[in-house]
């Protein structure tokens, strides 16, 4: 965990670097915004890691000793296919195409991505089927 | 005994479907990474073949200087419409979700002995955006007034609707809105895979090689294309809903467009760039059958290049006179080195290496040359006076094709080549394998030094046509007849994919005796990736597990292994289906 903390940290300092001096040589807004914002994707994961890195003892993949069976357990559950990601994509297509070619696709488009919605929260609560 | 379950997804009571559905249901509904990663592959190399045919097209047209032959050319409305699609395909559709939706996608949780991406179903969802993202720009041509046509990159005022009316463009802007979300969801699933999916043992600084790469694309990814959804958002509502975002007449800046789209484009060509150095900084060392040489210093350029990628993206800007020039192409120079030492340490491998020139080891070596050109002209046109000089000419482009080609194409077929055993099961002929990498080769060079001196000597991109007794046609037609050998190469590709269906040559699962943990599962893997695991003690698992009397010579440096003792493989499921005893 220790190692992915500072690799995002590393992001972090190396912007915050790079964005004070692009702002004390060029004084230009835009690209100084756009380094700060970078700074903080890295700030904001690599801070809370680090929190955690330093109460938690390492995992079995942060030790090069580690064994094959300490990763034994539940590591998450993975659902083994569902048709709700198909119905989300396509409603979120509809939704996209009506900018374009009239607002009535909205209509199908909505009822795509709510059933999606309903679906796939459904799904989760009764573990996953097609 | 049953060690069970490690690394073995828990199934929910409905296991005993665990198989899913079959036919074309299976291809919607599942959430196996491995089939998300074979729907990307299809997909993006269907792309790469349209965008291929718009290549010849376009070098058809710049054939003579009145356009085609004998007169027979297109239209300029028709040309700048093949151009800007040629580009979008091939950097937003084909590059980018060839490497992290489809190889990334099927590799990297098998590299890492993970039973899935951490987040199979918003994968899935990624696929189908970037699917419906394709459809998306593909329909402009459908439209009334032609698809987009202002270039891969749209710059604004010409991409507002004074200059660019109709549909395409409208649905260019969301196609790439569409395929940037894709492309996020996808970085999100691939950052949290590697963090928390590794198998024991397998430390962040013994990951292969290309998931290094992935991490650092995905990381780049999270950068870069929120930025440039934000620009398709605004330049959305410039042309729709009255904002004045880049248009002077109410206020706005068009430069800010430029800023906007490099911040983006700049990591962009990175994202495009650091997986295929990953795919060649595997297949080097198995086909020198060495460990990589100086592996931590190519994890550290990697982190390198990306980092720096993100500060640079006005080197694309210098002649509009408004961005600060020293300070971009310091950093433009600096990617230099990270480069350099990649360069190093592939040659470093292949140093008194048992070197078995494969196909996919002779598409890394073409790689290296090809890179190496794109990546000197690169360096020359990181120095401003250069720059203004060759800015929008064809140098510009020769440079730019010979990068991608480099990387998306060479690293990317041989990427292809070495991992199509583990996804069908089936080796690739290695006669037809080797006409396809000469040929392309051959017409590589054909197809992009003429357009070097072509720019040298002053001919713009983006033209359809050019004025005669200047000498450019001779070299144009050099150009022409190495699109058209390129393209047969592809021929040769296809015959091979075919002959390999029709009778089938068994691969086994390690056909090239390689290094990491993908190796180690059965070709093509099974549901959820793996009944058996190796003990990972360096960042050759599976290398070391098959040649255990060559482990005290090559890991002896305080890892823990230096006694050359390998455990058998820890079992972890009874049966094909993993149920748990």
């Amino acid at each position: 965990m220790r190692i992915e903390a500072l690799f995002l940290i590393g992001i972090a300092v190396f912007f915050g670097i790079v964005g004070a001096v692009y702002w004390f040589w060029a004084y230009e807004q835009g690209g100084t915004m756009m380094l700060a914002g970078t700074t903080l994707l890295g700030l904001l994961p690599g801070a809370y890691y680090y929190w955690w890195s330093r109460r938690m003892k390492p995992r079995p993949e942060d030790r090069p000793d580690a064994s094959i069976e300490e990763g034994s357990g539940v590591i998450g559950t993975f659902p083994n296919s569902s048709i709700w990601p198909f119905v989300l994509g396509m409603g979120l297509f509809l939704v996209v195409l009506s900018l374009v070619f009239g607002i009535w696709l909205l209509a199908p488009g909505f009822a795509l991505v709510i059933s999606a919605a309903v679906g796939v929260t459904v799904e989760s609560r009764r573990g996953g089927t097609v | 005994m049953t060690v069970l379950a490690e690394r073995q997804a828990v199934h929910d009571d409905h296991s005993e479907h665990h198989e899913g559905p079959t036919g074309l249901l299976k291809w919607m509904t599942s959430t196996d990474h491995k089939v998300i990663g074979m729907n990307y592959m299809v997909t993006s190399l269907v792309m790469f073949f349209l965008a291929g045919l718009m290549a010849l097209a376009i070098r058809y047209q710049l054939l003579s200087p009145g356009g085609g032959i004998a007169g027979h050319g297109l239209s300029n409305q028709q040309f700048n419409e093949l151009f800007t699609m040629h580009g979008s395909l091939m950097l937003y559709l084909f590059a980018g979700p060839f490497a992290f939706g489809g190889l990334a996608n099927y590799i990297l949780p098998l590299q890492i002995g993970a039973p899935d991406m951490a987040f199979p179903r918003l994968n899935a969802l990624s696929y189908w955006l970037y699917l419906s993202g394709s459809i998306t720009m593909m329909l402009g041509f459908l439209t009334a007034g032609g698809a987009a046509a202002f270039g891969w990159v749209g710059y604004a005022p010409l991409s507002e609707p004074t200059f660019s009316p109709g549909a395409g463009p409208d649905l260019w802007i969301l196609a790439i809105a569409l395929t940037g979300f894709s492309a996020i969801f996808t970085a999100v699933n691939l950052v949290t895979t590697t963090f928390y999916l590794r198998v024991p043992g397998l430390t962040m600084f013994r990951l292969p090689l290309f998931t290094w790469g992935m991490l650092v694309t995905a990381i780049l990814i999270l950068i870069a294309f929120p930025i440039l959804t934000a620009a398709m958002v605004f330049l959305f509502a410039d042309r729709h809903f009255g904002t004045h975002v880049y248009t002077v007449a109410g206020g706005g800046v068009p430069v800010l467009y430029q800023n906007l789209f490099w911040f983006f484009g700049h990591p962009e060509v990175y994202i495009l760039a650091l997986p295929y150095f990953g795919i060649v900084s595997e297949i080097i060392p198995v086909f020198s059958k060495k460990p990589m040489f100086g592996y931590k210093g190519m994890v550290f350029a990697t982190m390198a290049i990306g980092a720096l990628s993100t500060g640079v993206w006005a080197h694309h800007m210098f002649t509009t006179g408004t961005v600060l020039l020293p300070f971009f192409s310091l950093l433009s120079l600096l990617i230099a080195v990270p480069t350099g030492i990649k360069f190093f340490n592939w040659i470093g491998t292949m140093w008194r290496g048992q070197i078995h020139f494969a196909v996919p080891m002779l598409f890394c070596v073409g790689f290296l040359f090809a890179f190496l050109m794109g990546g000197l002209t690169g360096i020359m046109l990181a120095a401003p006076p250069i720059d203004f000089a060759t800015h929008d000419t064809y140098f510009v482009v020769a440079h730019f094709h010979q990068v991608l080609f480099g990387t998306a194409v060479f690293a990317g077929f041989a990427g292809f080549y070495y991992w199509y055993p583990k996804f069908t099961g089936r080796m690739l002929r290695e006669g037809l394998g080797k006409l396809h990498f000469w040929l392309m080769f051959l017409g590589f060079w054909l197809t992009f030094m003429p357009q070097y001196k072509l720019g040298l000597e002053g001919m713009p991109r983006r033209v359809a046509t050019y004025v005669p007794g200047l000498g450019w046609q001779f070299l144009n037609e050099l150009s022409t007849i190495g699109a058209l050998i390129i393209a047969s190469s592809f021929a040769v590709m296809l015959i091979n994919l075919w002959v390999s269906w029709r009778s089938p040559v068994a691969a086994g699962d390690n056909p090239w005796d390689g290094h990491t943990l993908e190796w180690f599962a059965t070709s093509p893997p099974v549901h959820h990736n793996f009944e058996r695991l190796p003990p990972v003690r360096s960042e050759r698992p599976v290398w070391d597990f098959h040649h255990p009397d060559a482990i005290a010579l090559s890991h002896s440096n305080g890892n823990g292994n230096g006694n050359g003792k390998v455990r058998q493989p820890i079992t972890v499921g009874s049966g094909s289906d993993g149920e748990p005893e």
